[in-house]
C-alpha cells in the first residue's frame, strides 16, 4: 500500500503508528483516529457546501438566462464567503415568547441528521466512515431527525405560519419516504445486504441496469426529500412566507440554508451510492483512489441533473404532489418490488446478460403498463386547466345609457 | 468502572429522568419531546448491547414515526401551543400505589428469572447479521406463524384507517 494508490488509509496508518509511538493504549487511539474523522468529514462536508451554494447559484443564472454571482472574485466565486461573512455578523434575534430549547436545538439537528448520512457513505473501497451492516437504513432513519428538527423549529417559534410551514414539510417528508423506502428494497434484493459497502460492492454493473423504474421512482422521492423544486411547498414563499424558518435569523437561518444544500447534495451521492455504482470503475483495484473520483464525477452529474430540474420545471400545486405520490409512485413501487423479486428468482442464475435483459423487459412492460394507466385514468378525469372565457370590459358592452360610471 | 458502564449509566440516568420529565411536563408538546428523548436512548442502549438493527429500527420506527405521529395528534386535537394543564388528577396516589406494586413484582420475578443468573456468551458476529433474523422471522419452526399473525393485524388495522378515513359519497349522485 503506497501513497499514491490510496493517501487517506496511508495517512491513518502513520497517524495510527505515530500515536502508539507516543504511549497511547490501542482503543484510545482508535477513539482519537475516529473523532479526528468525523471532524474531518464534517468540516469538509460544510466548506464543500459553500462552493456548492456558489455552483448552484451560477448553474441555476444560467438556466434561468442569467448571469448569476458575477461580482466578488473571478467568477463571483467568493460570493459565498461574502454572504458567510454577512450572515455571521447578523443579530440573533429571539421573538417573544419562543420555546428556547426547540427553538435553538432545530437548525443543530437539521444540520447534523444531514451531516449523520455522510458516517456511512462509502467514498472509495478502503475510505468510509464505518461499515455497520444496516447502513440504508441508518439513511432513512436520520431523515426521520431532520424531520424532527422541522418539527421543532416550527413549534419552538411560537408562530402560526411557522407551525402550518413545518406540519405541510413534514406531511410532504413522511409521505414521499413511504415509495422511498419501499424502492430501496429492490437494491438489498439484489446485493442481498444493508450495508452500503456490499451495495457498493455487488454493483458491478450498477443497479440503474437492472432496475430503472426503481431508480427514476429514487431519483424522484429524493428530489422531493429534499423539498426542491418542483416540490419547493416545504419553502412555499407565496402562500406561507417561507415556511417553518421564518422566525429564525443570523446564523440560525444559515444553519437551515446550509442543511438544505447539503442535504441536496447528500442525497446525490446517496443516489450514485444505491444505484449508480459508487465508487465502482476501471481500474479501481489496483488504484483505489480513483474511486473517490469516480464516486464524485458520477455524485456531480446527478446533482447536475437535480439543478436542471429544479431550474426549468414549475411548481407541483400540492393535492397534485401528493397524487403522484399516492396514486402512482407508491403502487408503482410496491408492484416494482414484486414484479422484481419474481423475475430475478424466476430466471436461472449464472447469465448475466439474460438477467438485464429480463430486468429490462420486465421494468420496460411495468412502466408502459403504468404510463398507460394514467393515460386512460387522465381521459376519463381531463383537467380543466383553463379556467371560463370571461368576459373583457369594453365601451361597446357597457350597459346602455352608461348608469353606474361615474363622470 | 469502564467507559462502556459509565456511558450506560448516564444514558440510564438520561431515559429515567426523561421519562419522569414525560409524566410530569405540564405542556403536552414538551411531554411528547421529552419522550422522543427517551425513546433515542432506548436506540442507544440497543447500540451499546451490539444490536445495531434494533438500534436503528428504534430511530426509523419510534422517532420517525410514531413520535411525530403522537406530536401531529397532540397539535391537531388540541390547543396545542396554549394548553397548560396539571398533568395529575385526583387518582394520582392509587395509581401511584399500584405502579409500585407492579413495579416492585417485576423487579422480583425477573430478579429470580433462571436466565439471568447465569452468565450468557455474546453472539458472535455472523449472529448478529439481519439475515439470521429475517430467516428466523420466515422459519416455519421458528417464528413464521407469529410474524405472519403480525402482518394480518397490520393490515386489517390499515384497512380500517383507510374505511374509517375514506369519504363516502353521496346516495344518488
Amino acid at each position: 500500500m503506497s501513497f499514491i494508490q490510496d493517501p487517506i488509509p496511508w495517512v491513518i496508518h502513520w497517524l495510527e503508528t505515530l500515536l502508539i509511538g507516543w504511549g497511547l493504549s490501542e482503543s484510545l487511539t482508535q477513539v482519537v483516529l475516529f473523532v479526528l474523522g468525523a471532524g474531518l468529514i464534517s468540516v469538509g462536508a460544510m466548506f464543500f457546501t459553500t462552493m456548492l451554494i456558489w455552483a448552484e447559484r451560477k448553474i441555476g443564472g444560467r438556466f434561468q438566462d442569467r448571469l448569476g454571482p458575477n461580482r466578488v472574485g473571478p467568477w463571483g466565486i467568493f460570493q459565498t464567503f461574502a454572504d458567510m461573512l454577512k450572515i455571521f455578523t447578523k443579530e440573533y434575534i429571539n421573538p417573544v415568547g419562543v420555546d428556547k430549547v426547540p427553538f435553538n436545538l432545530a437548525p443543530v439537528l437539521s444540520v447534523a441528521a444531514v451531516l449523520a448520512i455522510w458516517s456511512v457513505i462509502p467514498f472509495s473501497q478502503t475510505v468510509f466512515g464505518t461499515d455497520i451492516s444496516v447502513g440504508l437504513l441508518i439513511i432513512i432513519a436520520v431523515g426521520g431527525l431532520g424531520e424532527m428538527a422541522i418539527i421543532l423549529a416550527g413549534f419552538g417559534s411560537n408562530n402560526k405560519y411557522a407551525l402550518l410551514g413545518a406540519f405541510r414539510a413534514v406531511a410532504q417528508l413522511i409521505s414521499y419516504e413511504v415509495p422511498l423506502v419501499i424502492v430501496l428494497l429492490i437494491p438489498v434484493m439484489f446485493s442481498g445486504s444493508m450495508g452500503l459497502n456490499d451495495i457498493v460492492a455487488a454493483q458491478k454493473i450498477p443497479f440503474i441496469i437492472y432496475a430503472p423504474v426503481a431508480c427514476v421512482i429514487f431519483f424522484i422521492c429524493s428530489i422531493a426529500e429534499n423539498g426542491r423544486a418542483p416540490f419547493d411547498l416545504i419553502e412555499a414563499d407565496s402562500e406561507l412566507v417561507a415556511g417553518y424558518n421564518i422566525e429564525y435569523s443570523g446564523l440560525k437561518f444559515g444553519m437551515f440554508f446550509v442543511a438544505d444544500f447539503l442535504h441536496a447534495f447528500t442525497s446525490a451521492i446517496v443516489f450514485t451510492t444505491i444505484f449508480l455504482g459508487g465508487w465502482q470503475g476501471p481500474g479501481v483495484e489496483e488504484m483505489p483512489v480513483l474511486g473517490g473520483f469516480y464516486l464524485l464525477l458520477k455524485t456531480l452529474v446527478v446533482y447536475f441533473m437535480m439543478l436542471a430540474i429544479r431550474f426549468t420545471v414549475p411548481r407541483f400545486r400540492i393535492d397534485q404532489m401528493m397524487a403522484l405520490n399516492w396514486k402512482v409512485l407508491t403502487p408503482l413501487s410496491l408492484v416494482a418490488v414484486l414484479v422484481t423479486a419474481v423475475v430475478d428468482k424466476s430466471i436461472p442464475q449464472g447469465n448475466s446478460l439474460f438477467r438485464i435483459a429480463a430486468l429490462l423487459v420486465a421494468n420496460l412492460i411495468l412502466w408502459l403498463v403504468a404510463d398507460r394507466m394514467i393515460t386512460a385514468f387522465r381521459k376519463r378525469h381531463p383537467v380543466q386547466v383553463v379556467s371560463n372565457k370571461r368576459p373583457l370590459a369594453r365601451p361597446e358592452r357597457l350597459p346602455a345609457g352608461g348608469e353606474g360610471i361615474s363622470q | 468502572m469502564t467507559g462502556i458502564q459509565i456511558l450506560f449509566i448516564v444514558n440510564a440516568l438520561v431515559i429515567i429522568f426523561s421519562a419522569v420529565m414525560t409524566v410530569t411536563a405540564r405542556h403536552m408538546i414538551h411531554a411528547a419531546l421529552w419522550f422522543v428523548l427517551a425513546l433515542l436512548g432506548v436506540a442507544v442502549v440497543y447500540a451499546m448491547l451490539e444490536a445495531g438493527f434494533f438500534a436503528v429500527v428504534q430511530v426509523l420506527i419510534y422517532v420517525g414515526a410514531i413520535a411525530i405521529l403522537i406530536i401531529f395528534a397532540v397539535m391537531l386535537t388540541r390547543r396545542a401551543l396554549e394548553d397548560q394543564e396539571k398533568p395529575f388528577n385526583r387518582a394520582s396516589l392509587v395509581t401511584l400505589l399500584i405502579v409500585g406494586i407492579v413495579f416492585v413484582g417485576l423487579i422480583l420475578s425477573i430478579r429470580f428469572w433462571p436466565l439471568l443468573q447465569s452468565t450468557t456468551v455474546p453472539l458472535s458476529p455472523d449472529q448478529l447479521t439481519v439475515g439470521t433474523l429475517g430467516l428466523a422471522l420466515t422459519d416455519p419452526q421458528q417464528f413464521a406463524l407469529p410474524f405472519e399473525v403480525t402482518s394480518i393485524l397490520l393490515l386489517a388495522a390499515m384497512i380500517g384507517a383507510i374505511y374509517i378515513a375514506h369519504e363516502r359519497k353521496e346516495k344518488g349522485k
